[in-house]
C-alpha cells in the first residue's frame, strides 16, 4: 500500500506518521505533485491556520494533483484542518478558496464556550460509515480546534456539540474528513486509522 | 457535551531522567521518561506533559531526545516546555514531537512571544504556564490575598498579579493556562481551589490545575469547585501511589465526566 501523507511544512505530519507506524503501515511524505501520482491512500493532516494550509498547497502546486488523485477514487482522509480544507472557504481566512469538495463555510465556534475546543469528547453518529466500524458513541476522541463546519448535510456521519453542533466525521464516497485527531485519540483513534487503511482502494 | 475532564501526568525531567521535588527544590530521580510515558499511555492518561527542569542551553539536545522518545510511545497529546525562550525553541520542541508548548518566564519577559507562537502554531498549541504564590495584600485592602507570578523556576517574583497575567496571556494568544500553585506544589495537601477557580473565571480558554494533588478527592474538588478543565500531577502517578485508571473510575462514580474507554 502506498500511503501519501501531504507534507506542506506545517502540521502534525510526524504524529500521523508515528500512529500509522504503530499500526504496521509505512507512509511517504508527499511534498511535490509527483509524490501523489501513484499513491493509493492520501492523508491530509493539519493543525494551525487555514491560510497556512491553503497557501502551502497552492505554492507547492499540490492542489490540482490532489484533486486529480481524489477523482481517481482513492481513499482520502483529511484530519482537523485537513477536514476544514475540504469546504469552500473558512471564516479564519475569508479570501482563500478551500478545496470545495463539500459545500459551505467553516466558522468559528461560538464564544460562549471555552475556546479552543480542546480535549476529549464523545460523538453522535448519524449514519453508518466504514470509517467508524467497531466504534460507538461511548468512545472518546481528542479535539484541538476553534473553527468548525456547522452546516448540516447528508454527507455528515457524526457530530459533536461545543457551543454549537459541528461536523466531526464527514464522508462523500472515497473522501473522508475527521475534525478530531485520530493520531492522538488513543485506541479509538487508532481504530479510525485502521478502518481507513482497510478501505477498498 | 462538554469535553471530559483530563488527567495529565507530568514528567519533570533533568538530563534525560524524570526527577521529583518538593516546593521546587530537593530533586530526586523518579525513573525513565520513556517507560513512564508508555505506562501512562496504557493506563488511560489523557495527555502527558514533559517539562525540562534544568531548562539550560547545554541540556537542550538531551531534552529534545527525551521528547522524541516519549512521543514515540504516545497515542495521546504531548505537551512540552521548560526553557522555551523563542520561536526557534518552540519549533524544535514541536519538531521533536510535542503537540503543544508551554512557556513561562520568557513570556513574562516578552509577552509578544505568545503572539508569535500562536501565529505560527495556532493558539491550541500554546500553553501559558504560570507559577503563582499567594501573597498578603499590603495595606488595609479588605479583599484578602492575591497571587504573585514567580519566574525562573519559582525563584524570582515577576511583580505581576497571576489573574491579570492569565487574562493578558490569553489576549496575546495562549490557548490554555497551566496554573501551578507554588505554595501547594509537592505538599500533597490538595490543589489550590481558590486560585484555580479565580483563573478559570477570568479566562475563556481551558485551565489546567497543578500543584498539591494526592488523593482522588483533591481531583474532585479541583474539577467541581475549582472549575479546572484538566488536572496535572507528577509524583503520585510516578511512584504508583495513585493509579490513573482507579482515579478516573473514582471520578466517574462522583459524577465527573472522564474518559474511561481508552
Amino acid at each position: 500500500m502506498k500511503i501519501a501523507l501531504l507534507d506542506y511544512g506545517a502540521g502534525n505530519v510526524a504524529s500521523v506518521e508515528r500512529a500509522l507506524h504503530r499500526l504496521g503501515a509505512e507512509s511517504n511524505r508527499a511534498a511535490f505533485p509527483s509524490d501523489l501520482a501513484n499513491a493509493n491512500r492520501i492523508i491530509l493532516p493539519g493543525v494551525g491556520h487555514f491560510a497556512a494550509l491553503i497557501r502551502a498547497l497552492d505554492e507547492r502546486r499540490l492542489r490540482e494533483p490532489l484533486m486529480t488523485a481524489i477523482r481517481r477514487g482513492i481513499p482520502f482522509l483529511g484530519i482537523c484542518l485537513g477536514l476544514q480544507a475540504l469546504y469552500e472557504r473558512s471564516e479564519e481566512a475569508p479570501g482563500l478558496a478551500g478545496l470545495a469538495i463539500f459545500a459551505g463555510e467553516v466558522r468559528a465556534l461560538p464564544s460562549n464556550v471555552k475556546l479552543p475546543h480542546m480535549g476529549w469528547n464523545r460523538i453522535r453518529v448519524s449514519r453508518r460509515s466504514e470509517l467508524l466500524h467497531g466504534l460507538s458513541e461511548q468512545d472518546y476522541f481528542y479535539f484541538a480546534h476553534t473553527f468548525a463546519a456547522t452546516e448540516s448535510s447528508s454527507e455528515v456521519v457524526a457530530t459533536c456539540d461545543h457551543g454549537a453542533q459541528f461536523t466531526v466525521v464527514l464522508q462523500k464516497e472515497n473522501i473522508f474528513g475527521v475534525q478530531f485527531h485520530p493520531e492522538k485519540s488513543g485506541a479509538a483513534g487508532a481504530r479510525v486509522l485502521r478502518n481507513f487503511l482497510r478501505l477498498a482502494a | 457535551m462538554s469535553p471530559a475532564h483530563r488527567i495529565i501526568p507530568c514528567l519533570d525531567t533533568e538530563g534525560g531522567r524524570v526527577v521529583k521535588g518538593i516546593n521546587f527544590v530537593g530533586l530526586r530521580d523518579a525513573g525513565s521518561p520513556t517507560q513512564l510515558a508508555e505506562r501512562y499511555n496504557a493506563e488511560g492518561a489523557d495527555e502527558v506533559a514533559v517539562l525540562d527542569i534544568a531548562a539550560s542551553r547545554e541540556e537542550r539536545p538531551t531534552f529534545l531526545e527525551t521528547i522524541r522518545n516519549v512521543a514515540e510511545k504516545l497515542a495521546i497529546p504531548l505537551t512540552a516546555g521548560g526553557g522555551i525562550r523563542s520561536l526557534e525553541d518552540a519549533r524544535s520542541v514541536i519538531g521533536a514531537g510535542a503537540d503543544k508548548v508551554t512557556v513561562n518566564s520568557a513570556a513574562v519577559v516578552r509577552p509578544a512571544l505568545l503572539a508569535e507562537l500562536a501565529h505560527e502554531f495556532g493558539s491550541q498549541a500554546v500553553v501559558l504556564a504560570i507559577d503563582a504564590k499567594r501573597e498578603p495584600l499590603e495595606g488595609d485592602e479588605p479583599s484578602g490575598d492575591h497571587w504573585d507570578v514567580l519566574i525562573r523556576g519559582g525563584h524570582q517574583s515577576a511583580h505581576l498579579d497571576a489573574i491579570e497575567w492569565a487574562r493578558k496571556g490569553v489576549a496575546m494568544g495562549a490557548g490554555e493556562i497551566l496554573i501551578t500553585s507554588v505554595d501547594r506544589d509537592g505538599t500533597r495537601s490538595g490543589f489550590d481551589v481558590e486560585l484555580t477557580s479565580a483563573i478559570a473565571r477570568a479566562v475563556s480558554v481551558p485551565v489546567i490545575a497543578s500543584g498539591g494533588a494526592k488523593i482522588p478527592q483533591h481531583f474532585v474538588e479541583i474539577f467541581d469547585a475549582g472549575g479546572a478543565d484538566a488536572a496535572l500531577a507528577a509524583s503520585i502517578f510516578h511512584d504508583g501511589v495513585q493509579p490513573i485508571r482507579q482515579l478516573k473510575e473514582f471520578l466517574a462514580q462522583q459524577g465527573i465526566e472522564v474518559r474511561l474507554r481508552c
